[in-house]
């Protein structure tokens, strides 16, 4: 592997902060902000009381960084609140259900800390999306999609419904009903998730996957999907994941085998991996061993090493080489293939490409 | 601190071309890269006594006006604004180069420098205290501002506010004062010794052309300045003179409807802009004849 990226080397071990000079600061916050991380690399600083060894030109990019990331919080517990008085009257729902960076924000996880998202992610059982859509209608969601072609591509095809967006304060939401398409190889039972998930502390009425199924969440959206542009906020968020799981009790026993009950071995090896190889995350060998068989072989293996690591780096000049752009579209290539068998995929890109009305903001 | 103006034209051109520019304005630093003449055209002419960096250091913005690639750039070539990698504006004919740096740095500013209040507003000091003019375009808002940094009043900015959270000073960003149409022929008439960028026409402006900002200006643009009138400038052809005061209520939604970040700022940015409310006195001011306009502001009263 050549040398690593100052913002991911940066990542690995924030100790390096003091050690920077101005034009290493330079890269370093270009780097992060390509990457959407620069309200994450200052909750990283803060956490390891390196603030006030930062001078004053990078100082001044993490304080405008950080009034964004204050606001972010505070928006995205209104909506919450939001979304949480609309489906009240939704009966039997339970509690609400929330995925990725909501549920991180909401459970305090450190993965939250300076995560910058815009939707936020619920997950309903299947039976439930119709009371769930119109209550949402109702309190002023509408879905984004009004292509009838789009609307039967979620609704018959997808893991979520068409995106949502509010009619006034423009915040979108996504409202899944499996954590993969019901075209995917790949079928993780929703009723295990739901079964599992834990109730937040000290947000009566919210819930959040159970710690391994988060994990296994992260790394099947990042590594089934094709695109990478926020490819490394992912990986770290993976990585503080497994930092913080991996030092409660139990935590690493048991994720080899809900991997494997919910057919998520190949993924959960992925993000092992590169989770280790680039932001240098603690992981028991034994785990390592138990999810081993779980890779590709050799060959396949090398390129995959490839491909990851150009397209988790940060889209920046910086980052690239003369492969980087392969690499990205071969992952592309790739996530939608595992988002669908080829012959349907192919008759779904015909009717993108030749049917569909053209649009600025298409899905897929 | 050496300037821009030690630079000799090719060596201004090659660091264009190559590693950047890297010009202090306010409290900002821009690296800028441009192969186009135009751009070194405007530097050369606007931005010669203004603070140089040198070419390894901390950059705030790094942008780039680098020319359209395809067929195009044969038979009618453009230009695309870049921000490190991040192309936010469609591309436009190479002739509105400068304009397009111009404008480019200033949403650099209002996109990314959240530690300010931002208004979108021109802001011109005498004796420390600071005449904030918010106004949507076609107002007259900049050529009331060009005459005024002419007439005695320190240029803060043609364009941006920046209010500072922690003492509700504002902070200068002096830069080249952006004319439209017929003010630009009103203000070569009204400063004797005007320094004007090339006029650029068929902008989604109109005619375009940059006024350079005063020495005196850049030089002191690390001097903050304290708020102290809010004026809505309307010139209106023909209109009697008027200043009317405003009540502060008022004022304040018009000053926030002019924000770029107040939404951002949550409470922050209500806690800022009611502190500068408070202390200001506001005023709507119509105008059409600028040697009367200046005598009003020669005779605005420091609040109580």
């Amino acid at each position: 592997m050549k040398a690593l990226p100052i913002l991911v080397r940066l990542l690995r071990d924030p100790g390096l902060v003091p050690s920077l000079d101005l034009a290493e600061w330079d890269l370093l916050l270009r780097q992060s902000t390509s990457a959407n991380l620069s309200p994450a690399l200052l909750a990283l600083i803060e956490a390891h009381g390196l603030l006030d060894t930062v001078p004053a030109q990078p100082r001044a990019h993490l304080e405008w960084v950080r009034a964004l990331a204050t606001r972010h919080r505070q928006a995205v517990r209104f909506e919450v609140e939001c979304i949480q008085a609309a489906l009240a009257r939704v009966e039997g729902l339970g509690p609400l259900l929330l995925l990725k960076g909501a549920a991180y924000a909401m459970a305090g996880l450190r993965a939250g800390a300076g995560r910058l998202f815009g939707d936020i992610d619920i997950m309903v059982p299947a039976s439930r999306l119709d009371e769930v859509e119109s209550a949402l209608m109702l309190h002023g969601w509408a879905s984004t999609q009004v292509d009838a072609y789009d609307q039967r591509y979620y609704r018959q095809w997808m893991h979520e419904l068409p995106p949502m967006q509010h009619v006034r304060r423009q915040s979108s939401i996504d409202v899944h009903h499996a954590i993969l398409p019901q075209t995917a190889p790949l079928h993780p039972d929703p009723d295990l998730l739901r079964a599992a998930a834990v109730p937040v502390d000290g947000a009566p009425g919210l819930a959040t996957l159970a710690p391994a199924d988060m994990v296994l969440h992260s790394a099947v959206h990042l590594f089934f999907d094709g695109e990478f542009d926020k490819g490394l906020r992912d990986l770290l968020d993976l990585h503080r994941l497994f930092q913080e799981f991996g030092a409660r009790p139990g935590f690493w026993e048991a994720l080899p085998g809900r991997a494997r009950t919910l057919e998520l071995e190949r993924p959960l090896f992925y993000a092992l991996r590169y989770s280790r190889r680039l932001l240098g995350t603690a992981v028991p060998d034994t785990v390592l061993d138990a999810l081993a068989p779980a890779g590709p072989n050799p060959g396949l293996l090398a390129l995959m090493d490839a491909l990851f690591e150009r397209a988790l780096l940060p889209m920046h000049a910086s980052c690239e080489d003369a492969l980087t752009g392969i690499a990205r579209f071969a992952l592309y290539v790739r996530g939608n293939w595992l988002r669908m068998p080829p012959p349907m995929l192919a008759r779904h890109l015909f009717h993108k490409a030749f049917l569909s009305p053209r649009r600025e903001d298409k899905p897929v | 601190m050496l300037t821009v103006a030690s630079l000799s034209r090719r060596q201004l051109e090659t660091r264009l071309a190559g590693p950047g520019l890297a010009v202090q304005t306010g409290a900002f630093v821009s690296r800028i890269r441009s192969p186009i003449r135009q751009v070194a055209d405007g530097i050369a002419l606007l931005y010669g006594n203004y603070p140089l960096h040198g070419e390894d250091g901390f950059a705030d913005f790094h942008v780039g006006l680098q020319p359209a690639p395809g067929l195009r750039r044969w038979y009618k070539p453009q230009v695309n604004f870049d921000l490190d990698g991040q192309q936010p504006f469609e591309p436009l004919p190479e002739a509105h180069a400068f304009p397009m740096l111009e404008w480019g740095l200033n949403w650099c500013i209002s996109t990314r420098a959240h530690a300010y209040l931002m208004i979108h507003a021109a802001v011109v000091e005498r004796g420390g205290l600071a005449a904030i003019l918010p106004a949507p375009p076609g107002s007259g808002k900049s050529t009331l501002c060009a005459a005024l940094v002419n007439r005695g009043w320190r240029l803060l900015s043609d364009e941006l506010a920046l209010f500072r959270p922690e003492d509700g000073l504002l902070v200068p960003v002096p830069r080249p004062v952006s004319l439209k149409n017929r003010s630009i022929d009103v203000i070569r008439g009204y400063v004797a010794d005007a320094v004007f960028s090339n006029p650029v026409s068929n902008t989604t402006k109109g005619t375009v052309a940059h006024l350079k900002a005063p020495a005196d200006s850049v030089a002191r643009a690390h001097e903050t300045a304290r708020p102290a009138w809010i004026v809505f400038p309307k010139y209106e052809a023909g209109a009697a003179t008027s200043l009317t005061p405003i009540a502060r209520a008022r004022a304040f939604f018009r000053v926030a409807d002019n924000a770029f970040n107040y939404s951002h700022m949550g409470a922050r940015g209500f806690a800022t802009l009611a502190g500068a409310i408070e202390g200001c006195a506001s005023y709507d001011f119509r105008y059409s004849d600028l040697d009367e306009a200046m005598a009003v502001f020669a005779a605005l009263e420091p609040p109580i």
